[in-house]
């Protein structure tokens, strides 16, 4: 790797260390819902991918199936495919680095490579290694730590953890309701899940909930 | 295999397909700009459904307990920009304040 420049070093470094103190929060939200500490650790090894580990975990610990955890999951992996699509041409990597950068595209990584643009090239490159690594080593250290802090607690209710969850997700979408149509979008998602609970099984209703974003993006708006 | 394995592996081999696909299909089959549209707002969608049903549902049960309290907690954290650390720390303490009481 050639020399890397400070700023993106720095950025990489920072958005790194700060996302993968999440982790703990997914490690304990694992464990109350049921999970191993080494199959929580193998999600953050194998998946990672916070909105859908969360979305597993989150899925299955309320009681829904295994495969509308992995739907509900899955859907919400399908934009890191759109983000390698989006990197591929900058990182030309092929064999086993392409396995490797396939890994490590999410959110973060592609944040930061693409916050770089004006940098050139080389530090849209830097830029994603670094934050990929980073985030990978961070965030499966705190899930580590995250559930063996919750293992150790016991009741999940008596320690909040039934509502560090929920918060959780609100804090994941929060940053995404950037306007009245997407506000309105969540506020809907949240009535038809809740309406659907008591009628459908656990996670379908939260899987429904795609379809109303389909109906809600499929007019150009204007 | 019991169903949390099912879980755990299906949800990491369907993950990693879909990184891989992105870094392996050309740019140029991908354009549809309706797909990329929804797939902006799927993710919106499903974390708010998630967020409704943890909170005001149990076992397939509208509950209103603990949880409502702290999730109101976290609402008001982030509508003053507070950091996600304090926002999850907060609902998870105010939560178990009222489970204790």
């Amino acid at each position: 790797m050639s020399r890397v420049n400070r700023a993106t070093a720095t950025q990489s470094l920072s958005v790194s260390f700060t996302v993968g103190l999440y982790g703990t929060a997914f490690g304990a939200a694992s464990i109350a819902a049921g999970f191993s500490i080494f199959q929580t650790c193998l999600l953050s090894l194998l998946t990672f991918s916070g909105a859908s580990q969360f979305a597993i975990v989150g899925v299955m610990g309320a009681g829904g199936s295994a495969l509308s955890g992995i739907a509900t999951a899955s859907l919400l992996g399908i934009r890191n495919g759109l983000y390698g699509l989006r990197m591929a041409p900058i990182l030309k990597v092929r064999g086993l680095k392409r396995v490797i950068a396939a890994q490590i595209t999410i959110d973060e990584s592609t944040g930061v490579a693409i916050g770089q643009e004006d940098r050139g090239i080389v530090a849209m490159r830097h830029g994603f290694w670094l934050t990929g690594f980073g985030v990978y080593i961070f965030w499966n250290f705190f899930t580590l730590l995250g559930a063996l802090g919750a293992q150790a607690m016991g009741n999940p209710s008596a320690w909040g953890l039934d509502a560090a969850v929920p918060a959780a997700f609100l804090g994941l979408v929060w940053p995404r309701l950037i306007g009245k149509f997407e506000r309105i979008l969540a506020a809907s998602s949240v009535l038809l899940a809740i309406a659907l609970s008591p009628i459908i099984s656990a996670g379908l209703p939260i899987i429904a909930t795609a379809l109303l974003a389909a109906a809600f993006g499929w007019k150009e708006r204007v | 295999m019991n169903g949390l394995w099912l879980g755990v592996l299906g949800t990491s081999l369907i993950a990693f397909f879909l990184k891989f696909s992105g870094h392996s299909i050309p740019e140029k089959y991908v354009t549809n700009p309706r797909a990329l549209r929804i797939n902006t707002l799927i993710p919106i969608a499903l974390l708010s459904a998630l967020v409704g049903v943890q909170t005001l549902t149990e076992k397939g049960k509208w509950v209103i307990d603990q949880r409502l309290a702290g999730v109101a907690v976290a609402l008001i954290a982030l509508s003053v920009k507070a950091p996600y650390f304090v926002v999850v720390i907060s609902a998870a303490v105010t939560s178990a304040v009222l489970y204790r009481m």
